[in-house]
């Protein structure tokens, strides 16, 4: 059994760990929640030039053509880092989207250039408040034109291009949407996370084009965030062992009561069960990896498993990271809340905890 | 990333399997599904079949399968173990009476007993003759082990002990126990402590048997009264005693690639016999369940695989015990709960899975205070993994009998 990384895939790792250390510290985080910018589009540049994004896009649409295994790694780090980019948009979702059920034409069209950077591609689905279920969306496709209004559409304002659920011939479809055509309406919505910002988008007869079979689009959404929650659960477990590593630093560091409060059980024990839940992440979120990788039959039990135990993971290490920290980690200076920023805009990004909870079990009562 | 044996892992599974399904004692099988805590058999004595099953492998070449030759083992590779308990399977519930000798007492006496008394108390346990018990714990000492009062002194080529050790396993069936005393009082007490092992029916020795809470009764205690051991039966130097612990102590918490057993599959079934899945709360907690048990499975997998290479697996091996304790008390009640009023009954023709979970409400409290309470494996994983600093310990330096405590207190 060799249930783990390769030494290649650990090397890519450590490279991609060094790269975002250097050309994405804090700073550069802060820089863009600090702005009206869409994204941090110099550090997007740079990271597609390198292709570590690009790592599951076959080579034949101008990927990698690595693997997934090497995505997961390069998406832990995204994570670690705080990077701000548009990954979970126009890479977790959107370029699976195109694999899973896009046409020859589409594929050879969109992912050479989600591959290197040129496009940014979101998805568009929810439009109020609630899970995501067919009764609750409005938009519809008429006579090849869309008309209706998403909201929240993470990197939205960024995006070249959706793929929007509508409904069309057939019942719930899939279209993809041209942001730059006349009837598309952009505006920024605030973001409990402004280093991964949100939009909400108006389409007023756009012409769009249909993604996979009419009526389909439930089907295939569900597919893509099978895929896209194993990748999400890496950035999770990425931002929870950053978060984690600062609360142990923290304690190290603060003296109280004439020693380190490290030293205090309290704070040891509260430290003991944060590593304890993003170990039982991290080791989900490995089979999540495998099936993923692999394509196997399991992999929405995987994936599910994967999201509810990373979700859980990261909230509770930014959320503990932050009480460790005391007064000072209520500050904007101190980086305590951006990871529980992040970890509540990653726990909400592809349907909520309860949602995939139900999936879990629905995919288990399946296997079991 | 996978899942698979390498040639030679799989070459030893098949042989190891085909092995097993040869010898296997099935008729025990069914009985052996149904034990709940311990090795629970009707049909025969469980020593006897245990001692059975264990010299069958012995003779064989299954016995001690990482001990060198000479000591009765058969010198295979930390993953052909696990592999091994794999194939197993049931019938490993039978090795559960030389789980202490095999986990804690055999590694301490490979490391300190002279050469010739290795050679003679080793094969007897790895061939299924001796079973070993763990004679540590005292009334007042248990996570501060270094604590004890069990007093050993010397008289000639002897010592005399006189005391009490409580939580003793196996004590009733034991040919042998480890013994940890303490030989100084006026020095601190970690320095005062002196190891031995002992014939468990030696003259002085007297077991009563616990009745737990949840009224069986596993574990004992065992009175010293002038029970006198040999000087050559002491490991490790006098005053040592503390050192030789610590080698016996890490291998109770090594019990690698052992996937902690979280009836996971039994609160489905249950859920599904009682018609509740499709009860939004009733999923929600499901599948923090559901998660928890893969997070500890895929964490024994990750461990295996660092086997597998030759690699030490890593510190994450350490959160088994500590997820799985709180998870299996918290799934019992939650499965009681389901069950609306009946769940206040102990009613016996039930399903299995109706009965795993009374007996684990019951049983499972102990789960988190056995082999390390909680509190200490927080503190290990916070100290060991995370670097964090050690308690500070304010009689580490204090002569023992100078060390507050109950009775001082009292006074």
């Amino acid at each position: 059994m060799q249930f783990d990384f390769s030494d290649d895939q650990k090397a890519l790792q450590s490279d991609v760990r060094r790269f975002f250390e250097r050309a994405s510290p804090i700073s550069v985080v802060r820089a863009l929640i600090d702005s009206d910018a869409s994204h941090e589009a110099s550090l997007w540049k740079q990271v597609s030039e390198l292709g570590f994004l690009a790592a599951a896009i076959p080579v034949e649409y101008g990927g990698a053509g690595a693997g997934y295994l090497e995505l997961c790694l390069v998406a832990e780090e995204v994570g670690r880092a705080l990077a701000p980019l548009p990954a979970v948009s126009s890479i977790y979702q959107a370029a699976e989207l195109l694999l899973l059920s896009g046409s020859v034409a589409q594929k050879e069209r969109w992912l050479p250039r989600l591959a290197n950077g040129e496009s940014i591609a979101t998805i568009a689905v929810a439009e109020t408040v609630g899970e995501v279920t067919p009764d609750r969306i409005a938009a519809k496709v008429t006579d090849g034109k869309l008309t209706g209004t998403k909201r929240p559409v993470s990197d939205g304002l960024a995006a070249d291009l959706a793929f929007v659920a509508a409904h069309g011939e057939g019942g719930l479809g899939l279209f993809l949407a041209e942001l730059s055509l006349d009837g598309v309406q952009r505006s920024a919505v605030k973001s409990v996370d402004p280093s991964r910002k949100q939009a909400e988008l108006r389409f007023n007869a756009v012409a769009v084009e249909q993604l996979g079979a009419a009526g389909a689009g439930q089907a295939v959404l569900s597919a893509m965030r099978d895929r896209a929650a194993v990748l999400v659960a890496f950035e999770q477990i990425g931002g929870a062992h950053a978060a984690l590593t600062m609360a142990r630093d923290y304690a190290l560091g603060r003296y109280a009561f004439g020693k380190p409060i490290g030293g205090f059980q309290a704070i040891k024990h509260m430290l003991a069960d944060m590593y304890v839940s993003l170990e039982l992440a991290r080791s989900n979120a490995y089979y999540g990896a495998w099936a993923l990788a692999t394509d196997a039959s399991q992999l929405s039990l995987a994936a599910a498993s994967a999201r509810v135990a990373a979700s859980d993971a990261y909230r509770h290490c930014a959320t503990n990271n932050i009480h460790v920290h005391g007064g000072m980690g209520f500050t904007w200076d101190f980086d305590c809340h951006l990871h529980y920023r992040r970890a509540r805009y990653l726990s909400s990004v592809l349907g909520a905890p309860p949602e995939w909870e139900r999936k879990l079990i629905a995919a288990y009562g399946r296997v079991a | 990333m996978n899942f698979d044996d390498t040639p030679a892992e799989a070459e030893f599974r098949s042989r190891a399997a085909a092995w097993i399904a040869a010898n296997a004692p099935f008729e025990l099988e069914k009985e052996l599904e149904r034990a709940n805590f311990g090795l629970q058999l009707h049909s025969t004595d469980p020593v006897a079949a245990s001692k059975a099953w264990q010299k069958k492998k012995y003779d064989a070449g299954w016995a001690a399968l990482r001990w060198p030759k000479e000591y009765g083992g058969a010198e295979r590779s930390p993953i052909e173990q696990v592999i091994w308990s794999h194939e197993e399977g049931v019938f490993s519930k039978l090795n559960i009476p030389f789980a202490i000798g095999f986990g804690m007492c055999g590694p301490t006496v490979m490391k300190w007993a002279r050469e010739d008394q290795k050679r003679q108390l080793l094969p007897r346990l790895a061939s299924g003759q001796d079973i070993w018990c763990q004679l540590f714990s005292e009334p007042a000492a248990g996570s501060d082990l270094a604590g004890i009062r069990t007093r050993a002194e010397r008289d000639g080529d002897e010592w005399v002990v006189n005391g009490q050790k409580i939580w003793t396993s196996g004590a009733r069936d034991a040919e042998w126990g480890l013994l940890i005393t303490r030989t100084d009082p006026t020095i601190a007490k970690h320095r005062g402590l002196t190891m031995f092992f002992l014939d468990m029916k030696s003259p002085g020795i007297e077991i009563r048997p616990i009745r737990q809470a949840n009224e069986e009764s596993h574990f004992n205690e065992v009175y010293f009264t002038d029970v006198r051991i040999p000087d050559a039966q002491r490991l490790g130097e006098v005053g040592q005693g503390w050192t030789v612990a610590l080698t016996t102590l890490m291998n109770e918490r090594m019990s690698i690639g052992a996937e902690m057993p979280t009836s996971f599959a039994e609160l489905y079934a249950l859920c599904r016999e009682l018609g509740v899945i499709g009860d939004s709360a009733v999923v929600s907690r499901l599948a923090k369940f559901a998660v928890k048990a893969s997070g500890l499975r895929y964490t024994a997998f990750r461990a295996i695989s660092a086997l597998s290479r030759g690699e030490q697996p890593g510190p994450e091996n350490s959160i088994g015990k500590l997820v799985a304790g709180s998870m299996i008390q918290e799934m019992s009640q939650f499965a009681l709960d389901l069950e609306g009023e009946a769940g206040m009954l102990l009613e016996t023709e039930i399903s299995p899975e109706r009965a795993w979970f009374r007996a684990t409400l019951l049983r499972s409290p102990a789960i988190r205070i056995e082999g390390g309470t909680d509190e200490v494996l927080r503190n290990i994983i916070a100290e060991r993994v995370l670097g964090l600093p050690p308690e500070a310990r304010v009689d580490k330096d204090v002569p023992f009998n100078q060390i507050p405590s109950a009775a001082t207190a009292a006074r």
